[in-house]
């Protein structure tokens, strides 16, 4: 399916990107790294919350689920006039969206779910300078994007390394092989590597937070269950001795 | 106590049938001693019909048939009522479980003879199960109101208006509007949570009467009916309860483990059972980039696609379910089972699955003309199948089919 996708917005984009760049890179999901988590948190609401609702996922929730204390959060991490029990919503209206970004920013609560953990790792990673976009910066894995690198501080400016393909037929086409750092962030290369994980941890938790419930309890229902499979095959085999 | 019970029994047993059929249907239905692993999807069918109620129920209780809301109250019972992301999990996965189980249940019926006489009715009502269960599993999909259910369910409905004459006005029936709309949200969910449920255990109802009045085949293909002791119980049967009743629970028990692994640590299933599209709210402006139906339906969603005109594709895709009703009767083999079928039919039998199994794959996957021309090719396959089998089916059969069961 993410295949599918990527496959198809190459299909629809001006942009012909090489077949190494296409290839989506893995995210290491681990909800059991609470402070992985945290660390994801913490972005969201700086860098996401303010374009992108997450209406779904209560703050009272994540405070409960990542273990944050609740007044933490009122302090460091509600920056609207949200009550703690209330959703990650924001102020700018859809229309306003629609106006500034050419489509509504959509909400994230959900976004790992449709477009995968790993999508989202090389999307976060993937901008680079183009200065035919409305801000200046294009995306490999969603080609036109609307949204701007907000991440930019963080990660720099990567600049697309072109190559030339040569089809055979004498017919070269010329597409974008690698992203390279041509201007610096604030962080390394695997600094953000990792902020970046962090922040898609948080994204994927975001999507489904029964996910920390489910896996915990989903191995005592199969050892329960498994029980039960040894106890009717004894029954059976008891009950039926005496047919031949 | 044990006198008081008894009493109570006599009480309700001169009021109304209990020891009887209790006796009739469990303690004195005599089924074949032979049954194998294939036989547990019976009572498997009914296990996830009750899963399927009961989760639904619960389900109903909060969610909100409303375009406005439904994808939202969706999600609330995922995170905010207590255990709804268990039930909603109970419920998805059953409807793909359901299937599964539906459709090795038909297979087994193929394969030894199930359907043939007197057996005819039994194979009918259970197809017709299987269309309610189509139309049950296609309306609830819409539900959610996701991007998936809803451009799903605009093409299905569109495929009624390919019909000449009265096709546009009946999907305009269908649909209560010109396009899936609010109003096809309220009735489908109408039909999903009452109408076709309480066709579905008549139906169930009328399957398991026709079944225990003809008696259960075996995969021997043996009626054990033909040999029956002094007080006419059939020498090769045991009493359904307690033998079947015992050994249905080890089935239960290994069904359930592998529901409770789905729902645990695979819920979407790669995709095939919740489909990544659908967590996007439906928005009747924006067509997903590939639409595909759920993995049960994409081998007739594969032959439709394969016919080039629109209306002829309607007509394949409704024959080739069609055909199935007719089974009985397209059979002329005299044995039952594929034990003492010839190679021919055997043979039939490899290639009609193998066509099931692509078309479900080609079914999924988006159009490509590699896709189409094996879509075509696996079309024809399952419909000569079915089509071909009166002059293949009699061919090189066993001439010594046992009078007996013999094996355990």
């Amino acid at each position: 399916m993410k295949k599918i996708i990527i496959a198809l917005l190459v299909l629809f984009s001006g942009v012909t990107i090489a077949s190494s760049s296409q290839h989506l890179e893995s995210a290491r999901v681990d909800l059991n790294d609470k402070e992985s988590l945290q660390r994801g948190a913490k972005y969201f609401v700086n860098y996401c919350l303010s374009c992108h609702a997450a209406k779904h996922l209560r703050y009272s929730r994540m405070a409960e689920d990542l273990a944050i204390p609740l007044d933490m959060v009122e302090e460091n991490m509600l920056f609207t006039d949200a009550k703690i029990l209330e959703g990650m919503t924001i102020s700018m209206n859809a229309a306003d969206g629609e106006k500034w970004f050419g489509v509504n920013p959509p909400d994230l609560s959900l976004i790992a779910r449709s477009r995968g953990s790993d999508w989202l790792y090389t999307y976060l990673k993937s901008f680079y300078l183009d200065e035919s976009r409305p801000f200046g910066v294009n995306n490999t894995v969603f080609p036109d994007v609307g949204m701007p690198h907000v991440l930019g501080e963080l990660q720099g400016i990567q600049k697309p390394v072109y190559k030339d393909i040569d089809h055979g037929d004498g017919h070269i086409k010329t597409v974008i092989d690698d992203l390279e750092v041509a201007q610096p962030g604030s962080m390394t290369e695997s600094e953000y590597d990792e902020a970046v994980n962090d922040l898609v941890n948080f994204i994927t938790y975001l999507g489904e937070p029964a996910q920390l419930q489910r896996t915990q309890i989903g191995w005592k229902v199969l050892a329960f269950i498994f029980l039960l499979i040894v106890i009717f095959y004894f029954l059976k085999k008891e009950f039926w001795k005496d047919i031949h | 106590m044990s006198g008081l019970l008894k009493n109570a029994l006599t009480w309700a047993d001169d009021r109304f049938p209990l020891s009887k059929v209790w006796n009739e249907h469990l303690a004195e239905y005599y089924a074949p001693k032979n049954f194998n692993w294939m036989y547990y999807f019976g009572s498997l069918a009914i296990l996830v019909l009750v899963n399927q109620i009961l989760t639904g129920i619960f389900l109903t209780i909060n969610y909100k048939p409303d375009a406005q809301l439904a994808f939202d109250s969706v999600e609330y019972i995922m995170r905010d009522v207590d255990w709804g992301w268990l039930i909603r999990y109970m419920h998805s996965t059953g409807a793909s479980l359901f299937f599964v189980v539906v459709y090795l249940h038909m297979f087994r019926g193929l394969i030894y003879g199930s359907f043939k006489k007197p057996r005819e009715l039994v194979w009918i009502f259970g197809m017709i199960i299987y269309l309610a269960l189509m139309a049950e599993a296609f309306m609830g999909y819409l539900l959610p109101w996701g991007q998936m259910s809803y451009w799903g369910a605009q093409v299905i409905v569109s495929l009624f208006g390919a019909i000449p004459y009265v096709g546009e006005d009946l999907a305009l029936w269908l649909r209560g509007d010109y396009v899936i709309s609010d109003s096809t949200l309220n009735r489908f969910f109408a039909f999903h949570v009452i109408a076709i449920p309480l066709v579905l255990v008549v139906l169930v109802f009328m399957h398991i009467v026709a079944l225990h009045a003809v008696g259960s085949n075996n995969p021997e293909g043996i009626e054990i009916k033909k040999h029956k002791d002094k007080k006419g119980i059939p020498l090769d049967g045991i009493p359904f309860h307690p033998y079947y009743s015992v050994k249905d629970l080890v089935g239960v028990a290994v069904f359930l483990f592998i529901f409770a692994l789905i729902i645990f640590y695979m819920p979407e299933m790669g995709g095939y059972f919740l489909e990544h599209a659908n967590f996007v709210p439906a928005n009747p402006l924006k067509t997903p980039e590939h639409i595909a139906p759920v993995w049960y339906f994409t081998p007739f969603y594969a032959i439709l696609r394969a016919v080039p005109d629109k209306f002829l594709g309607v007509v394949a895709m409704g024959g080739a379910i069609f055909v199935m009703f007719l089974l009985p009767w397209l059979d002329r083999g005299v044995n039952k089972s594929i034990r003492y079928r010839g190679p021919v039919f055997k043979a039939a039998i490899v290639t009609f699955v193998i066509s099931f199994v692509a078309l479900g794959y080609f079914g999924m996957q988006p159009v490509t003309a590699l896709g189409t021309f094996c879509s075509r090719l696996f079309s024809v396959l399952y419909f000569a199948f079915f089509l071909l089998m009166p002059f293949y089916s009699n061919i090189g059969q066993d001439k010594h089919v046992p009078e007996r069961v013999s094996d355990k």
